[in-house]
């Protein structure tokens, strides 16, 4: 089967974030980005699954300016196969990638998309299941485990408080947890190699979308400070503290 | 931001500094371009900071240890460098007859920077390996080659260079290990290699020992010195591991810093047969690793600069996050306090850091594309001259940021006033780890005595002609910048001073005299070299400012105030240096062993 994997170049989960000075969002003047770890979680995930046979293609769809084609190049020099940049210096939020990768799956007629279940940039958690509504697709969101059984796929959820397994049928939307597998690195020969694969060139105009923002951001700021705790005496302090000012239990 | 590398900085060095692309136009690295390069850099830095950075505290504390005449190596260790095997740096710079990618060597420097500064004590096991692989394949013979290189370039072996022995450091001329022909193809090895790094461990599957021993009836001092490749465990044909070769271990030696690298005293037959294979021809083991030593004394200096750069990043995050104190005439004892990086004194001492840091960076990055350019260019003459450049830059390359980048390392500490001295915060371990580097691969004296005793003088003064005009150069460039051409002006002053005191030496009658403050004259050798480093990157960041849509304005500009720093509060001091060294002054020549404490 063929497998979709979209990437997104997002600021490095190594670097600290520094707010704008005029609170418009974050700082990226000379940050280190690289692809968003959900996404290649789900790289890496498709790359097993064309190691056992179940997966012949994989292609790795990036929506964002022309850096983001060395985010495919990652993904390429994982082992994806070729890619397609949909290049764009506008802000794209998950509705319009969604509407876009809509369009690349009308195109190019893949059996699985496979996400990462947010980006650590906005977090928002939401391109995969929009995505999977407008295809009219089963989702399987949050995946810790995922297996291709009969024509079906049985994806193991992380859900509060534990593991939901359920099965789905293709072609389908899964979305990747953190749990799923362990990214490999890209390796040297294998860079080299991935600068012969192809990459499309496309724009949003070309799938017909508009990527006008719909959202307004008012302002950002860091998280507050975290306050020094307090040591207490005995559980039964622990315990009222908890109920009386915490206000959790 | 990265608490290992400023990547900003890299791509400063590699294309406005100095020019990489013109190294990569060559036709045997026609296959990497800029993108390529950034992808791989990116690819060792997740390495570095996934599987190298996060362990680093760890394995300071939890060391190798030695445990029932073995060594026991922490796990997180044998990981990283598995990471950094799978993903094919070990053979990196190596030809593809070999599985290599034929990467240029300043690349590879700038990734092994990356590892380094994540971890310096890691990235020594693999760092020897690549060395000693380098031996063997300039001087080994075809058969030693197919037979070693493979299995070393897969990091499924390691490598160990064993110089030193308990009663010969600095002094290799009194090295006495003994390697005696036998009927067979091989040598008999017996004797004892002290401070031996990654002289045995459990990560690789052999030990590949590069030893130095005398054959008996060679010339005696360097001169009957020669080269044995001795395997831990016998390789026997196709490649198979035999029995073990007789190397014994005596114990761990428990070090200052860099605790992850096991240091080892080794004895070369001790309990039976220890087989050694010479490399090349007799008596000429010596000339054979320093030609290795180029590399081995720049990386030296590289390993420095980084535990500098762990600080200096350090410290410069703590300081803009530590709130403390008010500034000078702020009365109000209720007015908020300041972060640190407010105060005069520790915007100093973090401006020092990265007059240091990037000052060390900027010569180590210069030297490794001399070796390059070295090797690509055909034409003799040139080919001389960038050799020559880079005997006289080596002990620079190596010693001057063993010394300054240490002193980094202290202010870093001081930055973060008495956290900074705790075990819970990481710059007193930068500290101790980077202490190493004026012991190793030649003492800080025996460098000093290398720079005035041979290179200054080396082909009349072949060396130093070369350097003077290179940097000559520069400061022509230099002058053609009004904002600059003051510096340029103070580095020619400060030429015409290291010119002078290099003759009022050589002048001198008495060898002892000469080199009785060779130190003193390396240190500040280096000075100059560090201003000249100063100066070039004051012209790219000049021109970069000169550019439309300058996004890195304040990038540049804070080069262009090191560069101001390392001019106003650090080159006036070589004055003094040269003073002294042409006076030839014998205060410490003289004094007697009786004369500290009076008997
Ligand atoms: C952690 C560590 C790792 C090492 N790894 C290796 C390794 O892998 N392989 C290897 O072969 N060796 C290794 N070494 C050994 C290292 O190279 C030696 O320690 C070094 O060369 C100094 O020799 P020494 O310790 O015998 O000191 P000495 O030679 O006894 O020196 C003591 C002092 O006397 C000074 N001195 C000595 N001779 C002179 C002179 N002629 N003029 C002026 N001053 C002089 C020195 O500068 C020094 O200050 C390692 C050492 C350490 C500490």
């Amino acid at each position: 089967m063929k497998v979709i994997v979209p990437v997104k170049r997002v600021i490095d989960y190594n670097v600290k974030a520094r707010v704008k000075p005029d609170q418009s969002g974050v700082d990226l003047a000379n940050v280190k980005m690289s692809m968003n770890p959900f996404d290649e979680i789900a790289v890496e995930e498709a790359i097993r699954m064309k190691e056992t046979g179940t997966v012949t293609e994989i292609i790795a769809v990036s929506i964002g300016p022309q850096q983001a084609q060395e985010t495919i190049r990652t993904a390429l020099a994982m082992g994806a196969d070729r890619g397609i940049l949909v290049k764009t210096d506008e802000t794209v939020e998950p509705l319009a990638v969604a509407k876009i990768l809509k369009a690349i799956v009308e195109q190019e007629k893949p059996e699985l998309v496979m996400l990462g279940k947010q980006a650590i940039d906005d977090d928002c958690n939401q391109t995969g299941q929009m995505l999977a509504a407008l295809l009219d697709w089963p989702q399987g969101t949050f995946a810790s485990e995922v297996k291709f059984t009969d024509g079906k796929l049985q994806v193991t959820r992380e859900i509060d408080g534990g593991l939901q397994t359920i099965e789905i049928n293709m072609p389908a939307v899964v979305t990747t947890d953190l749990r799923l597998n362990e990214p490999r690195y890209a390796s040297l020969p294998n860079i080299m190699k991935a600068k012969k694969k192809p990459i499309d060139m496309k724009s949003p105009e070309d799938y017909e979308v508009d990527i006008t923002p719909r959202l307004n951001v008012l302002k950002v700021t860091e998280p507050a400070k975290r306050e020094a705790g307090v040591k207490v005496e005995s559980a039964a302090e622990l315990v009222k503290k908890l109920r009386e000012e915490a206000g959790v239990i | 931001m990265s608490m290992i590398v400023d990547r900003r900085n890299v791509d400063f060095l590699l294309y406005e500094v100095f020019d990489t692309q013109k190294i990569l136009s060559a036709p045997i690295y026609q296959n990497f371009d800029r993108d390529a390069v950034t992808a791989i850099l990116d690819m060792a830095q997740a390495i570095a900071e996934d599987k190298y950075f996060s362990c680093s505290a760890d394995i300071d504390v939890n060391e190798p240890r030695f445990v029932d005449g073995g060594v026991l190596v922490p796990s997180v260790i044998k990981d990283a460098l598995a990471a950094y095997a799978e993903a094919g740096f070990f053979a990196a710079t190596f030809s593809e007859e070999w599985g290599g990618m034929q990467l240029p060597w300043h690349i590879y420097v700038q990734i092994s920077n990356l590892f380094t500064c994540a971890n310096t004590s890691i990235n020594s096991y693999a760092f020897l390996t690549v060395a000693n692989a380098n031996v063997i394949n300039t001087f080994g013979s075809d058969a030693q080659q197919a037979l070693y290189l493979p299995p070393m370039l897969e990091g499924r072996w390691f490598g160990t260079m064993c110089l030193s022995e308990p009663q010969a450091g600095s002094s290799l001329a009194d090295i006495k290990t003994k390697a005696e022909p036998t009927e067979d193809d091989y040598y008999r090895i017996t004797g004892t290699k002290m401070w031996i790094s990654g002289g045995d461990q459990d990560i690789s599957e052999n030990i590949i020992h590069l030893v130095l021993a005398r054959i008996p009836g060679g010339p005696p001092g360097v001169k009957g010195i020669s080269l044995f490749i001795v395997p831990k465990i016998r390789v026997e044909s196709g490649r198979s591991l035999g029995e073990l070769n007789n190397v014994g271990l005596s114990g761990l030696i428990h070090k200052m810093g860099n605790r992850g690298t096991t240091n080892t005293i080794l004895n070369f037959g001790e309990g039976g047969e220890c087989r050694g294979y010479l490399i090349g021809e007799p008596h000429k083991g010596l000339q054979y690793m320093f030609h290795m030593m180029n590399e081995a004394r720049i990386a030296v200096g590289q390993g420095s600069v980084m535990s500098a750069q762990a600080g200096y990043l350090y410290s410069l995050d703590y300081a803009r996050q530590r709130p403390q104190g008010r500034l000078p005439g702020e009365k109000e004892p209720s007015s908020p306090q300041v972060t640190i990086i407010e105060h005069a004194d520790v915007k100093r001492m973090l401006m020092a850091q990265k007059a240091y840091v990037e000052g060390g960076a900027a010569l180590i990055a210069y030297c490794a594309q001399l070796i390059d350019q070295e090797k690509l260019v055909t034409d003799s003459t040139e080919k001389k001259r960038l050799a020559l450049l880079l005997e006289i830059l080596t002990p620079v390359a190596k010693s001057w940021p063993s010394e300054f980048c240490l002193e980094a390392n202290k202010l870093a500490i001081q930055v973060l006033g008495g956290y900074g001295y705790t075990r819970e915060y990481p710059v007193e371990r930068f500290y101790r780890d980077n202490r190493l580097n004026l012991i190793h691969e030649g003492t800080h004296a025996i460098h000093g005595i290398d720079l005035l005793g041979r290179k200054v003088r080396m082909q009349g003064g072949a060396a130093l002609s070369v350097f003077l005009e290179e940097i000559s150069k520069s400061v022509e460039d230099g002058a053609g910048y009004e904002s600059i051409a003051p510096f340029a002006s103070t580095l020619q002053n400060t030429i015409t001073n290291l010119i002078e005191a290099s003759e009022a030496v050589l002048a001198e009658d008495s060898l002892r005299r000469q080199l009785a403050n060779a130190t003193i004259y390396l240190d500040a050798f280096g000075h100059v070299v560090i201003a000249w480093m100063w100066l070039l990157q004051s012209i790219a960041a000049t021109e970069g400012l000169s550019g439309n849509d300058v996004v890195d304005a304040h990038f540049y500009e804070g080069k262009l105030k090191a560069c101001r720093f390392f001019f106003t509060y650090e080159l006036p001091k070589t004055k003094a240096q040269f003073d002294l060294v042409a006076s030839l002054d014998d205060t410490c020549l003289n004094a007697e062993a009786t004369h500290f404490i009076g008997v």
